[in-house]
């Protein structure tokens, strides 16, 4: 089993070496990517032997062996116009295979803040060193084989930073274009986000694709909101059903923050996303939200991770799960309040609506509590539809069928309601529609 | 029950079917293999309001719900003809389409879905059964607007979740805010009056009366004679222990306001009907 693992991680090391001649950079990065390729080398992918990967299998991408591509992209503007909302128009920054693309990115709304393909960032002096700081912090690297391949293959990406005391009023979008119109392909997006000192921002991510053949998608998110700011972020993935696609994103709250994000996983073949945040102020304050909607062949893995390092902060948690045919859907939820993370106050939710006998779901949520004043609470439940409310739609004449869909959707709605930004809800209500292949018309 | 029957030839003979929108014959009906209703006989012709009354458990709200095609209750025998057809046949989607009406005696919650979608949809889904023209958003909104009057229901709830956090009075209206919208041409109101306060009863039986006419027929399930002082039915039946035990016009409402229900079971007792089977 070991040598055979050894094999696809040679064909990275092929690659990483081509990368380093291709996209040559200063020191300290340089160090960053190699030290990331070794714990590669060693880590590999995670296995189903690892706990946190138990119900998740990334065999055949293992066996797939999906390399970044080097061949140019013929996609326009136009082919990516669809994706964008229509509140971002001016603020919309789009990676194509993971790589920054300025003719696709359209930011004139932008001025007040930074928004630089990360490599730029690193080269320029005023904001080397932030980058330095943050980059790779949350997202670590040596113990993660994904993370670490990210971050081996680091060669664009984008810095965002929103300096203190500024209040962004566009939603700033970043676009995840998967050119899949050839097989094969891999993108390693990177984006490091700062929100400054009680600035205020809105972050919308959209993980889409173009064709329909297989590719692989290992983003990460790194997040950092300082004392007093806030940022808003909503993320969602809509990537092909022949895509395989693992997301971090590692998150950190200084004093007096607050963030909010609502993550909503409908695409991909196999989805997995890590989000974690670290309350590493006092008084910070979070929500995190989200949605997996799975259908016949399609597995959807959430695994969040509030960590509690400071008293007096709140975090909220509310993930809805709906797995149809033989959809399968995994929630690992973790809270930890550490020593001396006293009035805490701590809240997670998972509820699971199954709509098929093959549909599963396991979910596992977690407490670990160090502190002795805090107020905690979870709970996880995994139901099927009512009969009562099933009942009283078709006591109005709407058909079995449609009266289970506007049930289903009325479950979602509790998250995407959260969204405060009508077009992306509107987008994100019709996307669920065709998850439940219903007709159903939601603009009353 | 005679009586009933007779009257109901009367009609055939007179007025031809069309004049008998619901013919309930010998209609037994159980729930987990109990019985519940053992031997209905009802006719309710357009433009009548009937009520039946009956203390707890005499079966009133099942029948409701039978009527309505609720998936716990098996009728294990007898007929149900609605306009001429066959409505046990029919799913309860189908019936509400073709014009049967249930205002639920606890109205059930939908989170997440707005009053006005619920609306819209079960509005759209009906003109599209008759071939008549389904409404966009816009126009909906128009007709809602409309039809909400008959229960002073304000513009804020139809963007609320259906029932959700609605008080009892609240929800009652917007069953009849329902009705309103889905016009139906039998109604049956299954204890629409319990748990409201004596405002919220005028604002609802206002409504139902302002919806009534010559053409549809309204049946009034309750405990109390209270609601019949607002919806006035021409015929009052009474049930107890799954029959019919007594039937008059609205003064037999006043009579049981007066004297309750026991003699009725008594009477029943002492001839032998109100007997369970087991």
């Amino acid at each position: 089993m070991v040598t055979e693992l050894a094999k696809p991680q040679n064909k990275y090391q092929e690659a990483f070496r081509a990368l380093k001649q291709r996209k040559p950079t200063i020191a300290w990065v340089e160090l960053v990517r190699e030290s990331a390729m070794d714990r590669f080398e060693l880590l590999g992918f995670p296995t189903v032997a690892n706990e946190e990967w138990k119900y998740t299998n990334l065999a055949q991408v293992a066996k797939e062996q999906f390399l970044p591509t080097d061949s140019k992209s013929q996609l326009i503007a136009a082919d990516i116009a669809q994706f964008s909302f229509a509140e971002t128009t001016g603020s919309s920054v789009v990676l194509l295979n993971g790589v920054l693309n300025r003719e696709l990115s359209n930011t004139p709304l932008l001025d007040k803040v930074v928004v630089l393909d990360l490599f730029d960032a690193i080269a320029d002096a005023r904001y080397n060193k932030l980058v330095r700081s943050y980059l790779a912090r949350n997202a670590n690297y040596h113990d993660n084989g994904l993370t670490a391949l990210n971050t081996a293959f680091l060669e664009s990406g984008v810095f965002v930073l929103i300096p203190k005391d500024v209040q962004l009023d566009a939603p700033l979008q970043i676009t995840y274009v998967a050119d899949a119109s050839q097989s094969g392909a891999a993108s390693f997006p990177r984006v490091l986000i700062v929100s400054e000192e009680n600035s205020s921002a809105k972050l919308v991510e959209n993980f889409v694709s173009v064709g329909s053949s297989g590719y692989f998608t290992n983003a990460v998110v790194e997040v950092v909101v300082k004392h007093g700011a806030r940022l808003v972020h909503s993320r969602l993935q809509n990537e092909s059903a022949s895509a395989f696609h693992v997301a971090t994103t590692a998150v950190e709250l200084g004093r007096g923050s607050s963030y909010n994000s609502t993550a909503i996983n409908l695409g991909a073949k196999l989805a997995r996303h890590d989000i974690s945040v670290v309350m590493n102020g006092e008084g910070a304050e979070c929500w995190v939200d989200g949605l997996y909607v799975v259908g016949e062949n399609q597995h959807s893995d959430t695994h969040s991770v509030i960590d509690h390092q400071q008293p007096y902060c709140n975090s909220h948690q509310l993930y809805k799960g709906i797995m149809d045919g033989n959809g399968r859907a995994v929630f690992n939820g973790k809270v930890f309040v550490r020593e001396g993370a006293q009035k805490t106050d701590a809240l997670q939710t998972n509820k699971n609506l199954l709509l098929s006998p093959q549909a599963r779901v396991d979910t596992k949520p977690q407490l670990e509590i160090y502190a002795d004043d805090v107020k905690c609470a979870h709970g996880a439940a995994v139901g099927q539809l009512d009969q009562d409310q099933l009942f009283y739609l078709e006591a109005r004449g709407i058909n079995p069928d449609l009266a289970k869909n506007l049930l289903t959707y009325g479950f979602a709605e509790e998250v995407i309601e959260k969204i405060g930004i009508e077009s992306i809800r509107a987008k994100i209500d019709m996307a669920v529609m065709n998850q439940l292949h219903t007709r159903l018309e939601t603009q009353t | 029950m005679r009586f009933v029957s007779i009257a109901m030839s009367d009609a055939r003979q007179l007025f031809g079917d069309d004049f008998i929108m619901l013919e309930i014959r010998n209609l037994h009906a159980a729930i987990d293999g109990k019985e519940i209703l053992r031997g209905i006989n009802l006719t309710v012709k357009k433009g009548e309001v009937h009520a039946i009354m009956g203390p707890n458990g005499s079966g009133k709200s099942t029948l409701a719900k039978v009527i309505a095609g609720h998936p716990d209750y098996e009728v294990t025998a007898g007929e149900v003809i609605f306009e001429g057809r066959n409505l046990l046949e029919m799913s309860p989607d189908e019936r509400a389409r073709e014009g049967v009406f249930m205002a639920f005696q606890y109205p059930i919650e939908v989170p997440g879905v707005s009053n006005a979608q619920f609306l819209r949809l079960a509005y759209n889904e009906k003109q599209k059964h008759l071939g008549q023209e389904e409404l966009d958003p816009l126009e909906f909104k128009d007709l809602l607007k409309e039809r909400a009057k008959v229960v002073e229901m304000e513009a804020s709830f139809m963007t609320r979740s259906v029932n959700e956090g609605f008080s009892g009075g609240e929800k009652k209206r917007n069953e009849i805010l329902q009705m309103a919208v889905l016009q139906p041409k039998l109604a049956v109101l299954d204890e629409t009056d319990s748990g409201l306060d004596i405002d919220a009863l005028r604002v609802v039986a206002g409504g139902v009366n302002q919806l009534k006419s010559p053409e549809n027929a309204v049946i009034v399930v309750t405990h109390y004679q209270r609601l019949l002082n607002y919806i006035v039915p021409d015929f009052v039946h009474v049930l107890a222990n799954g029959l019919i035990a007594r039937e008059g016009g609205k003064e037999l409402a006043l009579e049981l306001e007066e004297k309750g229900y026991d003699w009725i079971k008594a009477e029943m007792q002492s001839s032998g009907a109100g007997v369970p089977a087991n």
